[in-house]
Formats: structure tokens, C-alpha cells, sequence
């Protein structure tokens, strides 16, 4: 063990040691205390599941997200019909994606079997479905892997489609969060396309991120 | 220990560099432009938040928790990141968590096979804090800025003025000149729109290419050895994806015990800080995932001054911050001066707590009173530090460093004071010493107001009123109207 590592910890340790008005905290374990932390904040829906979706599309919208609605055997037809109007005609597809998702004509599909980084940057289209999104703020978690890619699969193109399944929808971010069910995957929440406010506070959407998202609503 | 805060060791005090700035119109109006917007949008998105205070009052329970059991925590974290492959490194201070970074980018430039050490970094205070930059130039390591504001303050070798938005105090116009010198373009337009595709196109390759990213971390998750970092841009996510090898620099008090937690702070630090209801990205990774982005991953964990405010709870509650910057926005003080003025990469109302203590108060002495106390850093607080109470307490512990140091021993206000105390102590003399006040002071009267009086007495009169004292004080009216009734 490092001298610093055994300095910090010791300092920490000495210092709490010597602010008498906190004796019974130190001498409690940590999770007794963490059990007490107050909670009285919205943690649950307060919604139905209909008004929740239609907030969730309101904040959507609200990032000039592009919404296509259809169900489960019309997702080809929507990813058609969405690279068509982008005038796009390569789809970068993680390894995942199940081929019922896909048109069978008129779009080449690159599948990311290991990509190299230059191969990634061709497509400016990418398609992945999503774990949970939070209708509060209009956010799409990632937990990645499978159907979802790896991080710069969503990261590179320029356009990200999104299959979003309406039950995968939830009011709050603590619902969305316990979702998570292998919370040591990466994780990537998005919010509208990136963005920047860092000159005079103008608000400029796509900096370095995805400037364009489509969600698949099934 | 050599504890470093960015230069704070070689600025002059708050007083002189606020009258420099208070000079520059356009900085000004700059400045409060900036904070007019955001101001505007916090308020909109915090309105709409019924439970706002609740979650104000968790977060503030959680850093309180964290912070009284610290060791635990940071154990923690350091056991479950590396049993997801990562590496974590213990630093005191500033100089030695920059030897291990130019260690670790050098061996990793060389395992790479790169001639040329080149870093991409995402916007972290915590590396100006320790001025990471300059550390690296000195080892031939090219550190590239990639959040926006950031790589326009690195353009300018100019200081961070704001902790969200550093660049705040310059506008478009002195923007585009830095990105015409700097991207070598010999054509630019002077919208935001054009000058952001510009940052955008001229990162794209060192993105691609550099082998090592640096980052900060919002949160450092004990529960799962996870890292979260914060932001709009997607210069974060490219950071922390891209490269090979990742090196993230975490405050010893970014920990947080569980992934659950999040959902209060995700939810108070973008709209506290930006007025967004969810800022566009959140990276949240543990150790290396075989397949997808860094194999390599370093945490260096940074204490640089902050285990010596762990000894009382004014001081241990500064650590609560998250770096949202909503004090700076509302503060009276930094809309009229902005952040270079206190001398520290830590400005405004926070800046002026955590940069004296983080200090040990040998610099930044002056920004305790860089403050009229009224409270709004307090009431917009996202983890509720009570920044007007420990300004006091800070100024109470400058005050006793100078009484009990030779030179404000015989200081003019510690002799003012003494004299003052001995006076109260004294009531003939202190009726004598009012009387010969009365006599001198007609030299300062205009008006019935003192005016340019000596010494540093000045520093009150060139900016305030001061009443002349009275020709009768009440004593000496009672005593004369007492015996006349009688």
C-alpha cells in the first residue's frame, strides 16, 4: 500500500476524530446511517402509463427528436421510411439487432463485428434499441452490449435511430434507474442531441455527439 | 505537502484585482449577460419541481453521510474498480498527482508506439486546480482542451472564469479571432453555429486518433467502483470511449455510496447548473468492459487540502459541492466582477470558501470577504452549503491567524482594535477620546459625513457614508438635562 494511500485515509480519520459533535455518527456503521438518509422527494410514478408516454413524447419533441410510431412487424417499414427521409442509405447495426428489425431491400447494413474506428466513422446512420427512458426529462438510457452496441457505435454517426418500447418507458429517473439490472455495464443517458451553450449562452445543438435522433415508438 | 489551487499563491487579493475588471466594460457585460440566462433558465426548470426542496435535503443528507464516513466509501470504491480492472492511485497533493499522470501517459504513449505524448481532455476543474496543463507541457505531453469553453480559455492562456461555463466572459467576436489564429482558418463566420462547427471539425481527428483521454469525475459510485461524468457536448463521451488508455482525476469527496443515489443528484446538478431538465449525456463506467472503449483505466484519487476540512462542520460542508455554479450566477459580487477577480480557478461565493480553505488560509485570504452576505448562494444551493455562515467562520479564522502573527499583531487594525477595546474597558478615557474626535474630525466633515479620512479608515469613506459624530452624545445630554429638571 502506497505512503499517500495510508496518509489520506489516516488524515480522514484523525480529522473526524477531532470534531467532538460527531461522535455517535462515527461510531454507527455506515449502512445504519444510509438507511436514515431522508427520501421525500417523487421516486414513484405519480402518472398513468398514458399521460406518462405522452410526457415522455412532449419532451421528445421538445429536443426536435423526430418520433415514428408503429409495432413490432412494422419497425422495417419505419427504418425505411426514416433513412429515406434523411437521404441516408447505410445502416451501422450493432451485432445484436435481430434481423426482423431490418428492411430486407434498398439499405446496406453494416454490422459492428469489431469495426476499426475508421470504419465506424463511414455510416452517419445507427439504429439501436434502449433499456429504460425517463419521461420526466426525456432521457434514453444505454446500458450497452447486445441489441444497444458498444459506446461508440451510438457515438460516432451522425444520426441515431432509437427502438423505443412503450413499456420501457418510466415517469422518474430513481424508477429508471432501478431498472438497471447490470449496473457496472457502461451506461450512457441521452438527452436531445448534444449540445453546447458555451458561447454568449446561445444554445447550438450537435457539437461532437449525434446531431439527429429518431425514436421508434412500438 | 505541497498543496497547489491553480495560481491563487501569486494572485493579489480580491480588492485590488476587482478594481482592475471593474474597468473592462465589455468583460462586464459579458459577465452579465451569461448569468441573466442561466439565472433565467434555472429558475424555469426549478419551478416546475415540486419536490425540489426534498431533493435538496437528501442530497445534502447523502454528501453529510459520505463525508463522516469517508474511509469506508473511498475503500470501497478502490475495491470494486479494480476488481472491474481498473487501477486506482492515492495522491496528496497537487505535484504528486501530476507525477503519476505524466507516468502513466509516458508509459502508456510507449506501449502505444506514439513518438509524441498527446492527451484529450474533458472539461476538468480538478486538473486546473492541480494546473495539470502546465505540469504536462513540461514533460512534452500536449494536453488537448476539448469541451468548448475550455479549449477557448487554453486558446487565450487565459484562466477559467466560471465553473460551468469558464469561457463566459468572452463573446463571439474575441472567440472568433482566437479560433482564426488558432484552427489556422482564413475564413470564419461570427455566429455561435459557425464557431461551434468549427471546434467540432477541428477536434474530430484528435478524437480519433490520441491514444489517451484525461477526465474529471462528477461521481465516483462506492457501491460499483463507477465513475460518472456529466455533460452536453459529447466531447465527454469521446473522451472517455475513444482512446485506449483512460485516466480519470476524482476529488477525494466526489465519492457518493450508492448507484441509486444518483437519481437525486442527476436530477438537482443539470438544472441547477444549466437549466436543462437532464443535461444531453451521462457516461457512467466501471473498470474496463472487455470490447468496448479503454482496456486501460487509472483513477487517481486527489486529496490536495481536502482532509484538513474535515475537522468541523462549517469546513467539512464546503466539500459537499457538486460544481454547478448556480451561487456564481445569483451572486452580487461575481455578476459585477466575474471570476478573475478572486484570483482562483474556484470564483464566486463557493470559489470564496473552498479556495482559502483548500489553502489551508496561506492564500485567497481576501475572498471570505468578497461577499455582502445576503444569502442567495445559501437559497439556490442544490446540496445546501451554507456558504454566508462559513464566509463568517472563515472570516473569524482570518482574523485570528493575524492576531496571533507579529506583523497583525502590530498590524493598524490589530492596534486599532486594542486600542479600541481598551477604550470600552475605560469610560473616562473612551468620553476623553470621543471628545478629541469630535475636535479632529472637522478636518474630514462635508456636509455632516466624514470624507477621506486617513489610513485605512479610507478604505470605509471612499465608498460609503460615514455620519460625523455628533456635537453632544447622548450621556453628555442626559447629565446636562438631568440636573436642569432637577
Amino acid at each position: 500500500m502506497s505512503d499517500a494511500r495510508f496518509t489520506v485515509l489516516d488524515t480522514i480519520r484523525r480529522q473526524l476524530a477531532a470534531d467532538p459533535d460527531i461522535k455517535p455518527e462515527l461510531a454507527e456503521s455506515p449502512e445504519a446511517a444510509y438507511a436514515r438518509i431522508p427520501r421525500d422527494y417523487q421516486r414513484a410514478a405519480a402518472l398513468d402509463h398514458e399521460e406518462i408516454l405522452e410526457l415522455f413524447y412532449d419532451r421528445l419533441r421538445d429536443y426536435d427528436s423526430e418520433l415514428i410510431f408503429t409495432d413490432e412487424a412494422g419497425i422495417p417499414a419505419a427504418i425505411a421510411q426514416a433513412m429515406r427521409d434523411a437521404g441516408e442509405t447505410l445502416l451501422l447495426v450493432p451485432t445484436g439487432v435481430p434481423q426482423s428489425w431490418l428492411p430486407t431491400q434498398g439499405l446496406g447494413i453494416l454490422r459492428d463485428e469489431q469495426l476499426t474506428t475508421s470504419a465506424l466513422e463511414q455510416p452517419r446512420c445507427v439504429l439501436t434499441g434502449c433499456t429504460v427512458c425517463v419521461a420526466m426529462s426525456g432521457t434514453i438510457v444505454l446500458e450497452h452490449g447486445a441489441e444497444q452496441g458498444r459506446r461508440a457505435a451510438t457515438l460516432l454517426p451522425d444520426h441515431h435511430l432509437c427502438i423505443i418500447r412503450r413499456d420501457q418507458v418510466v415517469e422518474t429517473l430513481a424508477e429508471a434507474l432501478g431498472r438497471l439490472t447490470h449496473l457496472t455495464a457502461p451506461i450512457t443517458t441521452i438527452a436531445g442531441p448534444s449540445a453546447t451553450s458555451d458561447i454568449e449562452m446561445t444554445r447550438i445543438r450537435g457539437v461532437h455527439g449525434p446531431r439527429r435522433l429518431t425514436a421508434i415508438i412500438l | 505537502m505541497s498543496v497547489r489551487v491553480g495560481h491563487t499563491a501569486e494572485k493579489s487579493a480580491f480588492p485590488i484585482l476587482a478594481h482592475e475588471i471593474l474597468k473592462d466594460q465589455q468583460t462586464r457585460r459579458n459577465v452579465r449577460h451569461a448569468t441573466d440566462v442561466i439565472r433565467a433558465k434555472r429558475a424555469l426548470r426549478v419551478e416546475e419541481m415540486p419536490d425540489w426542496q426534498e431533493l435538496r435535503t437528501a442530497a445534502h443528507a447523502i454528501k453529510t453521510h459520505t463525508l463522516l464516513h469517508l474511509p469506508h466509501y473511498l475503500q470501497q470504491f478502490e475495491k470494486n474498480c479494480i476488481a472491474a480492472g481498473g487501477q486506482v492511485h492515492w495522491a496528496r497533493d497537487a505535484d504528486e498527482a501530476n507525477a503519476i499522470a505524466i507516468r502513466l501517459i509516458q508509459a502508456a504513449a510507449k506501449k502505444q508506439g506514439t513518438s509524441i505524448a498527446e492527451v484529450i481532455k474533458v472539461k476538468t476543474m480538478t486538473s486546473d486546480e492541480i494546473g495539470m496543463n502546465s505540469a504536462l507541457e513540461k514533460n512534452n505531453i500536449t494536453p488537448w482542451e476539448t469541451d468548448l469553453a475550455d479549449m477557448i480559455v487554453q486558446m487565450g492562456n487565459d484562466e477559467p472564469s466560471h465553473i460551468v461555463v469558464p469561457a463566459l466572459h468572452k463573446n463571439r467576436h474575441q472567440v472568433r479571432e482566437l479560433f482564426l489564429e488558432h484552427m489556422k482558418l482564413t475564413e470564419l463566420g461570427t455566429e455561435a453555429e459557425d464557431l461551434t462547427q468549427a471546434a467540432r471539425h477541428y477536434l474530430r481527428k484528435k478524437f480519433l486518433e490520441v491514444g489517451i483521454g484525461i477526465s474529471g469525475a462528477n461521481f465516483a459510485i462506492a457501491e460499483t467502483g463507477s465513475i460518472c461524468v456529466v455533460e452536453s457536448e459529447g466531447n465527454g463521451r469521446m473522451c472517455v470511449t475513444m482512446p485506449q488508455t483512460l485516466i480519470s482525476l476524482v476529488g477525494i469527496e466526489k465519492v457518493i455510496p450508492k448507484f441509486q443515489d444518483l437519481e437525486v443528484f442527476l436530477q438537482l446538478l443539470p438544472r441547477s447548473a444549466t437549466g436543462e431538465r437532464m443535461n444531453p449525456y451521462n457516461s457512467i463506467w466501471t473498470g474496463v468492459e472487455p470490447g468496448d472503449g479503454p482496456q486501460e483505466f487509472h483513477v487517481i484519487l486527489l486529496d490536495n487540502g481536502r482532509t484538513r476540512m474535515m475537522a468541523n462542520v462549517r469546513e467539512r460542508e464546503t466539500l459537499n459541492c457538486i460544481r454547478c455554479g448556480a451561487c456564481l450566477n445569483v451572486c452580487p459580487v461575481y455578476r459585477e466582477t466575474g471570476g478573475h477577480a478572486y484570483g482562483s480557478i474556484y470564483s464566486g461565493p463557493i470559489g470564496a470558501i473552498l479556495s482559502p480553505q483548500l489553502n489551508g488560509m496561506q492564500h485567497s485570504r481576501s475572498l471570505p470577504y468578497a461577499s455582502s452576505l445576503c444569502g442567495a448562494c445559501y437559497e439556490v444551493c442544490p446540496v445546501k452549503i451554507n456558504i454566508p455562515e462559513t464566509l463568517i467562520h472563515l472570516r473569524g479564522k482570518v482574523v485570528e491567524q493575524d492576531q496571533n502573527s507579529i506583523t497583525g499583531m502590530f498590524s493598524q487594525e490589530g492596534m486599532g482594535m486594542k486600542m479600541a477595546a481598551h477604550l470600552f474597558e475605560h469610560p473616562r478615557q473612551y468620553e476623553a477620546a470621543q471628545r478629541l474626535a469630535r475636535t479632529g474630525q472637522g478636518l474630514f466633515e462635508k456636509d455632516g459625513k466624514l470624507v477621506n479620512l486617513p489610513g485605512m479608515a479610507a478604505g470605509w469613506t471612499q465608498f460609503r457614508d460615514l455620519r460625523a459624530l455628533p456635537q453632544q452624545t447622548f450621556r453628555e445630554w442626559w447629565k446636562q438635562n438631568k440636573r436642569n429638571k432637577a
